[in-house]
């Protein structure tokens, strides 16, 4: 043990506070109607602590952090209060005093490695970088220092890791070179703005478990920001829940998920899918978050608020309790436990088990690589590889996988947008990889897609009502234009929108309602079967349980089949009958979702379920810590594709790909653990 | 009738190009989307400046392109006659501008020639001297006095006769409501509009003078054959704007079509756009612009019975002209459009189209194009400027437009040899400067913030 350590424990046990955030306010925009995205926030953070700002899209968590740095936008401004670090306010500081700061004693890392790391620079300069400028003592051994850096963030073989180009790392890879070049400086607090939401779980482990890693080394305070209740609860000492540009609870990570404190952070709880919320919908918050261009005289959160009363509407909420923990409410704590014994309309999970709808046989698809002068074909990315799957209809199929794994290929080549290399995918019956032309067009009204990001998926220059009717339009359906408008308008108010959204353009949405209107176009045509590829992905959770709630009504009403791609377990465990884990272009294991997250058989299900994480800070899980990243799919590894990451590779994994191994009705797995012959083999 | 109205093909596509431009304007005022864009536009000080200054331009074109025969003859005659010789509104307007020509060079404001000749005097000697203008100061005693005073009263006159012009319609603009003047005036209103209404309060007070004095003098000076160089710099902004616009309009559907295709497409048809762009690309412009032109002369000169008028002859080159640029200059365009495209092609939207069944045709109609259109016309905006100023450069090597056309190449092609001249003949030169310059700069301005305003990549 470094004989150093024990004095930083030392001083991580001081409780004096680090950083004092003292009504902060941050405006956004021209002055005479100011967004105020940051109005009043006073907080404070501990050394060695780690302080989780949690909120939705749009709350100013990240305005908070940018504000703290002096890294606002070029419309932004800091109106009122101060930055207290260590007792001194940054806000006196000069421009160039407060260069010293950022990267000395604050450190950053941001939510996207890919655009922070600068592309014709190598990572180990960019590190050296932030030494030389912000480590004094080490001035003169820049390089080892470097080298030690990116040991301490768990990059293996550093020395040559150093002259090497961002493009040639992944991005998990990347992330811990932020992270180096963050402690690079001896950063007291570190800054870390949803630094894994753009990461895979299981990479996203890894991160989170670094971060922890290097707090406990360096005594370093952590302000993490994010909006995902399961890293809260793994890594929050405590917690800030920003609503609108305001704090509305401050608490200890404990308090918050026993007891939390205000409607706003119960309903965040309530809106969060389980397994165990199967049968009933989830709890939704309505509306919309008010725009912040205005000052405001009453609880920003009165409109959404199930407990709302007449002061909310005409005064300033208080803040009660202590400013280390406390919330900012009217009602008194035994007055907001009403809101648990509520009970939301109840939409059951349809039961599935029709015939099967749609029937994929060793689907394949292969993307040629072109090389050199003639651009001839030199590989194939073999993005899916032989993939069997079934939807019986009335049922959700759910397809998980890391990015890249090729799930939401298999989405588009069961749409025929790309054409499968080989295979076939029966649509009742019907080869739709051997239909062209006008019969597939003909036949494209019965699936459809819904995409993960509703404002790519719909075109900026429609009105909506163009939008819905662009399926009716292409497939002939719906009849005139007045015959079409009232199908629009009935669609609308089928996923819950107002009919007058017809005359509207997309961007004047939300999130939320946007992805109705695309749920709502989807069905315009009655389809039979919705590829969903991650239609909850980009939303915040409140959000996200209106859309799951949507589509499970929508589901036990018309009968719908889903291809649910996701890469969220806890969606796949609130909505799916059956999920299919995918893993470099095929699926290694198959079943009935209960029995495959109760009980995973193949090692890479057991490790990605054991890396996602729950928001319950006393569940303590244990990670199974996956080597490596995902190989490329140009040159997937000999044998099984699994076995350079898997724990539990034995010498056949090496050489030969595992048989399907079928383990009652519909489960099946792709492992040589699973086959009885080769369990033996390893056992004796 | 007092005239027979001619529409020569360059008239034609201008026509077409107004019914063009009021359709997309009558089309964007019905979508919120596409004013928000010009409603910036119309919220910069800069671009209400700058376009005042191109509407000012564009009226001269205008006018100058309403070309007719005049008729000709005895007004009792029985039978009509009319002139071959094709005039516009705006000759007629000048009136006296075209027709008052004097012998050769003089320089602005003077009143003698710019070159000795012999003259005799009345009592039958000769000497060997500047003689008096034919037109400029005509008015004058025969020493010139009180030039300098006539010339300012002239000016002064001619500038409160136009800005009050000015403001009279401004009064009508308002509907005689002196709120709104001074509202106007004021600046008081959401979008700067006071800036223009000033800009063109001063615009209009220096043509004033300037088209007051042009009555009595050469403000601008007579070039080798004596023409007014005032008259001439006007006449060349139709020249300018044609160059300047019908080239877009001749390139813009191949650029759109075969952009938009290579991207949307990919595979074999990209293949082939692409071999298609980067072969014109690669030869240079000038060659093909020489050889086209030269082509063209040649055909001209052997057939010349097919055209009824020197006019119509030079109009025809005019257009080539614009059809030979367009040519050369619609890769570049066609290559951001095919980019776009790619881009746009994996979009979900696109995607969501293509399961629906939707035709390529009408994806590409419907999804592509709105979505690459402000590319166009930023590229249409920027490419204006570029174009006057090929013309100026491609005329200076008499590859231009036809030496009978007024334009502002022609006039530096006319003036370059004079500069060599001691005292310098320097306002020919000047003059197709100036108004070059001024179009140039106030299209470049505009294409600033039309550009600002349309880049959704610029937006917040």
């Amino acid at each position: 043990m470094n004989p150093s350590e024990p004095a930083m424990n030392d001083r991580s046990a001081d409780t004096a506070s680090l950083l004092t955030l003292d009504g902060l306010a941050t405006h956004l925009g021209s002055a005479t109607q100011p967004v105020r995205a940051v109005d009043g926030v006073s907080l404070q953070i501990r050394r060695g602590e780690t302080f989780v700002l949690l909120g939705e899209s749009g709350c100013g968590k990240s305005m908070i952090a940018l504000s703290i740095m002096r890294l606002l936008p070029h419309s932004g401004r800091i109106v009122a209060g101060d930055i207290l670090l260590d007792g001194q306010s940054l806000r006196a500081l000069s421009e160039a005093e407060m260069r010293s700061e950022r990267g000395g004693r604050v450190g950053m890392i941001f939510q996207e490695p890919m655009t922070s790391l600068n592309p014709v620079m190598t990572v180990g300069e960019q590190v050296a970088e932030a030494v030389r400028l912000h480590d004094q003592r080490n001035r003169h051994r820049v390089d080892e220092r470097v080298v030690e850096l990116f040991r301490s963030v768990g990059i293996p073989d550093p020395q040559r890791r150093v002259h090497e180009y961002p493009h040639q790392l992944s991005g998990g890879m990347k992330q811990r070179v932020m992270i180096a070049m963050a402690l690079g400086g001896r950063p007291d607090l570190l800054i870390a703005d949803e630094p894994t939401t753009a990461l895979d779980v299981t990479i996203q482990a890894q991160v989170l478990d670094l971060l922890k890693q290097l707090q406990r080394e360096t005594g370093m305070a952590i302000l993490l920001i994010t909006h995902d209740l399961g890293v809260v609860a793994e890594m929050a000492d405590r917690v800030g829940v920003m609503y609108a540009g305001q704090l509305l609870e401050i608490n200890d990570v404990a308090g918050f998920f026993a007891r939390p404190a205000h409607p706003y952070s119960r309903k965040l709880f309530r809106s969060v899918p389980k397994a165990e919320k199967r049968d009933q919908g989830l709890d939704v918050i309505p509306g919309m978050v008010p725009a912040l261009n205005q000052p405001f005289d009453h609880c920003r959160f009165a409109d959404r608020c199930e407990l709302v009363e007449q002061r909310c509407r005409t005064q300033l909420p208080p803040w009660r309790g202590a400013a280390e923990s406390g919330y900012r409410c009217h009602l008194d704590p035994d007055e907001v436990k009403d809101l648990g014994s509520r009970v939301p309309a109840a939409p059951r999970t349809a039961q599935g088990a029709g015939e099967a709808l749609l029937d994929v046989r060793q689907l394949k698809v292969h993307f040629p690589v072109h090389k050199g002068v003639l651009r001839r074909v030199a590989g194939f990315v073999k993005a899916v590889d032989g993939v069997d799957l079934s939807i019986p209809s009335g049922s959700t199929v759910a397809l998980v996988g890391e990015s890249g794994c090729g799930k939401t290929t298999v989405g588009k080549a069961i749409l025929q947008l790309h054409r499968p290399t080989a295979g076939q995918v029966l649509f009742d019956g019907t080869d739709l990889a051997h239909v062209a032309g006008a019969e597939l067009r003909r036949l494209r009204r019965e699936f459809q897609i819904i995409f993960q990001d509703p404002a790519s998926s719909m075109n900026p220059r429609m009105l909506v009502e163009d939008i819905i009717a662009e399926g009716l339009v292409a497939q002939r359906i719906g009849g005139n234009r007045a015959q079409r408008r009232s199908l629009v308008e009935r669609l609308l108010e089928q996923v819950g929108m107002p009919a007058g959204a017809a005359d509207r353009y997309p961007h004047e949405f939300s999130g939320g309602q946007r992805q109705r209107i695309a749920v709502a176009r989807a069905l315009a045509v009655q389809p039979r079967l919705i590829v969903c590829d991650e239609p909850t992905s980009a939303l915040d959770v409140s959000v996200q349980a209106q859309v799951l709630n949507l589509l499970k009504e929508l589901q036990l009403e018309l009968g719908l089949s889903y291809l649910f791609i996701t890469h969220n377990i806890s969606v796949v465990a609130y909505l799916a009958h059956e999920v299919a884990v995918m893993y470099l272009g095929r699926i290694v294991e198959y079943g009935e979702v209960g029995q495959v997250l109760r009980e995973p058989l193949h090692p890479y299900t057991r490790a990605l379920l054991s890396a996602v994480p729950v928001p319950d800070p006393g569940h303590r899980r244990a990670v199974i810590k996956l080597e490596g990243d995902m190989p490329s799919p140009v040159d997937p590894p000999s044998g099984c594709h699994f076995h350079p990451r898997c724990p539990d590779a034995m010498a056949v994994c090496r050489e030969r790909y595992p048989q399907v191994s079928e383990i009652g009705p519909v489960r099946r797995v792709a492992c040589w653990l699973t086959v009885p012959g080769q369990q033996r083999q390893t056992g004796s | 009738m007092p005239f027979q109205p001619v529409i020569l093909w360059t008239d034609a596509l201008v026509y077409l190009l107004l019914v063009l431009a009021a359709g997309m304007l009558w089309y964007t005022r019905g979508h919120e989307h596409l004013m928000q864009p010009w409603r910036r536009v119309a919220g910069s000080r800069t671009a209400q400046a700058a376009l005042v200054v191109l509407s000012s331009y564009l009226v001269i074109g205008l006018l100058d392109t309403l070309h007719f025969h005049p008729r000709t003859g005895d007004r009792e005659a029985a039978d009509v006659v009319y002139s071959t010789e094709v005039s516009s509104l705006f000759d007629v307007i000048a009136g006296p501008l075209r027709t008052q020509r004097e012998k050769t060079y003089s320089a602005p404001f003077a009143i003698h020639l710019f070159s000795k000749e012999t003259i005799e005097k009345a009592d039958g000697t000769t000497v060997r001297d500047y003689p008096r203008l034919a037109y400029g100061g005509a008015h004058l005693d025969a020493h010139g006095t009180g030039r300098l005073a006539d010339i300012l009263g002239k000016a002064l006159a001619g500038a409160v006769k136009w800005a009050l012009a000015w403001s009279l319609l401004l009064v009508l603009l308002c509907r005689f409501s002196r709120a709104r003047i001074l509202r106007l005036l004021g600046g008081r209103m959401r979008n700067p509009w006071h800036v223009a209404a000033w800009s063109a309060l001063l615009l209009m007070g220096v043509f004033g003078a300037l088209w007051e004095m042009a009555g009595y003098y050469h403000v601008l000076g007579t070039d080798k054959v004596g023409e007014d160089v005032f008259f001439q710099s006007l006449k060349s902004i139709r020249t300018g704007l044609i160059i300047g616009t019908l080239t877009t309009l001749v390139m813009l559907p191949a650029a759109i079509l075969l952009g938009i295709m290579a991207g949307y497409f990919r595979g074999w048809v990209d293949d082939l756009i692409q071999y298609l762009y980067t072969t014109l690309n690669s030869i240079p412009g000038v060659l093909l612009i020489a050889a086209a032109v030269l082509m063209m002369q040649i055909y001209m000169s052997n057939h010349a019975d097919d055209f009824n008028s020197l006019t119509e002859r030079a109009d025809l080159r005019l257009l080539f002209l614009c059809l030979i640029l367009g040519v050369t200059s619609w890769t570049s365009l066609c290559r951001l459009l095919r980019g776009e495209a790619l881009k746009l092609r994996d979009l979900e939207y696109v995607q969501a189209a293509r399961a629906f069944g939707v035709g390529h045709f009408r994806i590409l109609l419907r999804h592509v194009l709105p979505n690459v259109m402000h590319i166009v016309l930023i590229a249409v905006v920027l490419d204006f400027s570029g174009l006057v100023l090929a013309e100026a450069v491609l005329s200076y090597i008499s590859i231009g437009v036809d030496p009978a056309t007024n334009s502002w190449g022609n006039m530096i092609n006319g003036a370059r040899l004079e500069l060599a001249r001691e005292p310098v003949v320097w306002w020919s030169l000047l003059a197709a400067f100036g108004f070059m310059f001024t179009l140039v700069l106030a299209a470049n301005l505009v294409s600033d913030v039309v550009r600002d305003a349309l880049d959704p990549r610029l937006r917040q």
